[in-house]
């Protein structure tokens, strides 16, 4: 049998169960990593780099050493030796080379945290500096291109003859569009309890993945992936920056080798969050769109750059979305990078796709607007019957429902087709859209086990994560319904390496996986021992291969459409409605399935207006490294988010008939309120964030400013 | 220095506080009460906010020793005896407010001093009474849904 053979038969399945981790988080008692009973901890603070790039020449302890309680300060000279440095983003405190500002070059051990902290910073560390290069520019001369980009997609792609096609074509746009860093900011900072016994370790680790932290730090310390133990069983947030592991993991388990037998609380500060922890790398793209005078397509052309670390490559794929949302005979991509002496860029919710749809969305508008069409129209028209890039259809695909549902709903009929054309009360107002995708990734390798128990109860076991994302319940609601009884009588064990492996809760593919898994060892308990196994009859099932993904291009899609006021004395930008319609398959709980959506629409928003980390050229580090300066929506940020999506049956994704929601929420919006800015304005801003300074215009344009001038 | 105060309603006493230690610190580490949360220590995300004799206050930023014989109340305080979810903790379950769970501790605190001194509070009140708190996973929206509802449950809402 195959996964996706026999769906499940929805019965706790699109009911809007209230989370079950619910009461443990009201009540102040759900245990995060930090909170983790473990006797009598110690603490470790952290002692980074204060330079961009150079070696240490000397590093200087002794002060921190005297301090009362302070128990071990680690530098690269008394580190343990890793087994394995082959990552160079782990192999913290392996040499004397600096590679990028904020980078670990020691840490102190003490018996409280203000005496770790205090004595972290009577460390003299002194640097041979030599010059470096922080700033992401396009222009450079010495950009590369990766050998394939993140998620093993090619680097570059051809189809037909893009020059030509543009050469040719009745109507072009021809822009660069630029994205901010963003950095992920959960609100539970990283975190680490680590404790050697007996040789083994145990991580009480805050992450999105208990198993892959497991697999990428036993051989780091030359042990076996079961002489490791990680338990997470409550993640505030993680945004992909909890989804594989960074120096943090690392260091707190050298710290803990040092002290055997006791355990090792290592927490990193908000500011530490802004050079250690990952963050969204900064994007520059060139789009060019050809099309016939009705704006059909003929050419799409995308040029990505983006940044990555000296120490370790990361490839954003940013154009990777362009390659099969619109149908066009002639089409290019391409991706470059520039090697900075930065921190490593890591994942952030919908890497590539949200940044990528930024640039690709406005394009559109602009394209609509040169072909005198309507937005929503444009798109329509440029459907595609399969899947442009690969030919194969689509197991689902329901963009033109989602734009039509989105223009009722925000009264799309509303909008002035010319910009500038609507004020209210001292504010020029305007709507825009923009189209959402997200892959539906079929992630192999995990397991699940299901346990029959006393009086009709199962236990289901499966080393998955819960970041807030509602996982607690809806897996318990799958397992339900696998099962065939009642959401009460199955217990859900998940965050720890004891249960079975499970892949990481990244992709927006956690539910896909883990619940194709306990659906098959669901099945497979019902089929070896019937509707009344014994107590304690067991049977584990995996999430094994879907054919389907061979024959079908699965994605799950979405619209958003974007009210904006732009006041008109101060260029102050507001954000009063947002409405998302997506077709993401069967929706497994409706109430934890809008808040994702919500959120991460919000974070969108958030990304259109606010966010952005100010790289330092001459320090190398990002100025505003705290929640003071980089400011994320707060609630008097956003508005009304309106969250629907439409019935969709895809038979084809995984047995639930499923598609991830964890991601999709963010892609599209920055785009939506940047074209909707510029319905109110007539003011294109191409890069994000769209502050008020930018709308101020270039008269040189043809568009004037939005805003009076005096 | 010794710091003799109530927490949730309990006499406690913590020694050998020093200086800079933080209120937070003290509940967290010292009374076993890691409900309220320790995510930015400057008091920009309110994820530690607790009432200090019956007002919200970021606890990063309250030195220990300022409680001296002060009341604090917590997240922890807020259920009955009988376990019993107060109003405002059933609310964000139900309105399903809640995600990570992170910033939850905070923003029950606070919403619930607002409903004490506002049973019927409106958007914009509410809006401006948890301003000081960030949620990167909710949107905020289910969180208004809460409190409206935790308003109307206790028979005074709009």
């Amino acid at each position: 049998m195959t996964a996706t053979q026999g769906r499940v038969r929805p019965r706790a399945i699109g009911t809007p169960l209230d989370r079950l981790d619910g009461r443990a988080k009201v009540t102040g008692s759900a245990r995060y990593a930090y909170e983790q009973p473990v006797g009598e901890p110690v603490y470790l603070h952290a002692v980074q780099a204060t330079v961009a790039r150079g070696r240490i020449t000397g590093i200087d302890t002794e002060a921190a050493a005297a301090v009362p309680g302070v128990l071990a300060v680690l530098t690269h000279r008394n580190a343990p030796r890793l087994a394995d440095t082959r990552d160079a983003e782990l192999a913290v405190l392996q040499s004397d080379a600096v590679a990028f500002r904020g980078q670990f070059v020691g840490g102190v051990v003490a018996t409280t945290s203000e005496a770790a902290r205090y004595a972290a910073s009577l460390v003299r560390t002194t640097y041979d500096t030599q010059p470096h290069d922080s700033v992401l520019r396009p222009d450079r001369d010495d950009l590369y291109a990766p050998e394939s980009v993140n998620g093993g997609f090619a680097t570059d792609t051809e189809q037909g003859d893009v020059e030509a096609a543009l050469a040719s074509a009745a109507v072009t746009v021809d822009q660069t569009y630029t994205t901010a860093m963003n950095h992920n900011n959960p609100m539970e900072p990283h975190t680490t309890v680590a404790v050697w016994n007996d040789g083994e370790l145990t991580l009480y680790e805050s992450t999105q993945g208990v198993h892959m932290v497991r697999s990428q730090v036993a051989p780091l310390f030359g042990l076996q992936p079961d002489e490791v133990h990680v338990v997470s069983p409550f993640v505030g947030g993680g945004f992909g920056s909890k989804g594989t592991p960074h120096a943090p993991v690392v260091l707190a388990a050298m710290a803990a080798r040092l002290v055997p037998g006791r355990a090792v609380r290592f927490a990193l500060t908000r500011p530490q969050m802004f050079f250690v922890a990952g963050y969204r790398t900064p994007t520059v793209q060139h789009i060019r769109l050809g099309a016939d005078r009705g704006g059909r397509l003929t050419a799409i052309s995308v040029d990505a750059v983006s940044q990555t670390s000296r120490i370790k490559e990361f490839a954003e794929q940013t154009a990777v979305a362009a390659r099969m949302m619109y149908a066009a005979p002639h089409r290019r991509t391409t991706h470059r990078l520039a090697r900075l002496d930065v921190p490593v860029p890591s994942w952030m919710r919908a890497p590539g796709e949200c940044p990528g749809m930024f640039a690709a969305e406005v394009a559109m508008d602009e394209l609509a607007e040169a072909c005198g069409l309507d937005p929503v129209e444009l798109r329509i028209r440029n459907e595609p019957a399969t899947d442009p890039e690969t030919g194969r259809p689509f197991s689902s695909r329901n963009l033109v429902a989602c734009l039509r549902e989105g223009a009722r709903r925000i009264g799309w009929e509303r909008r002035e087709q010319a910009p500038r054309s609507r004020r209210e009360a001292g504010h020029l107002v305007g709507l825009g859209v923009a189209a959402s995708v997200y892959p539906v990734f079929w992630m192999p390798g995990s397991s699940a086990t299901v346990r029959a128990g006393a009086g009709g109860r199962y236990t289901v076991s499966i080393g998955a994560a819960d970041l807030g994302t509602g996982t607690w319940t809806a897996l318990a609601q799958i397992a339900a319904d696998a099962l065939e009884v009642p959401v009460e009588r199955v217990e859900l064990r998940i965050g720890d390496t004891a249960f079975p492996p499970a892949s990481v809760a990244g992709g927006s593919s956690g539910i896909t996986a883990w619940g194709s898994a306990v659906v098959h060892a669901a099945r497979r308990l019902r089929e070896t021992y019937g509707n009344a196994p014994p107590d304690g009859a067991e049977a584990t099932g995996e999430t094994g291969d879907n054919p389907a993904t061979e024959r079908f291009a699965m994605y799950a899609f979405g619209a958003q459409f974007a009210e904006v006021r732009v006041d008109e004395e101060t260029g102050e930008v507001r954000v009063p409605r947002l409405v998302g319609v997506f077709a993401a398959g069967c929706v497994i709980n409706p109430k934890t399935a809008r808040s994702q959506l919500v959120g991460g629409m919000t974070m969108g928003l958030s990304m259109a207006l606010h966010e952005e980390s100010h790289v330092d050229g001459r320090l190398g580090q990002v100025a505003n490294h705290d929640l003071a300066e980089y400011h994320i929506a707060a609630n008097a940020d956003v508005g009304d988010i309106d969250v629907s999506w439409i019935d969709e049956d895809d038979p084809h994704v995984n047995p639930m008939g499923s598609k991830g929601i964890g991601e999709i929420g963010i892609v599209g919006t920055a785009a939506a309120v940047a074209n909707a800015a510029h319905n109110a304005t007539g003011v294109r801003v191409r890069d994000l964030p769209i502050t008020l300074d930018k709308l101020l215009g270039d008269p040189g344009a043809g568009n004037g400013p939005a805003v009076r001038r005096r | 220095m010794r710091v003799t105060f109530t927490v949730n309603g309990r006499p406690q006493e913590a020694d050998d506080v020093w200086e800079g230690e933080s209120l937070l610190y003290v509940l967290r580490e010292r009374m076993g009460l890691p409900g309220s949360k320790n995510a930015c220590e400057q008091g920009e995300c309110g994820s530690c906010t607790v009432r200090l004799d019956g007002v919200p206050v970021c606890s990063c930023l309250v030195a220990a020793g300022q409680v001296q014989g002060r009341r604090v109340d917590t997240v922890e305080g807020l259920a009955g005896e009988d376990g019993e979810l107060s109003a405002i903790q059933q609310a964000f379950v139900d309105a399903g407010a809640v995600q990570c769970g992170f910033c939850t501790p905070g923003l029950l605190v606070a919403a619930d001093e607002l409903l004490e001194h506002n049973p019927s509070p409106s958007d914009g009140d509410i809006r401006e009474a948890l301003s000081g708190n960030l949620c990167r996973c909710t949107g905020y929206e289910k969180i208004l849904d809460a409190v409206r509802l935790a308003a109307a449950r206790t028979g005074q809402g709009v």
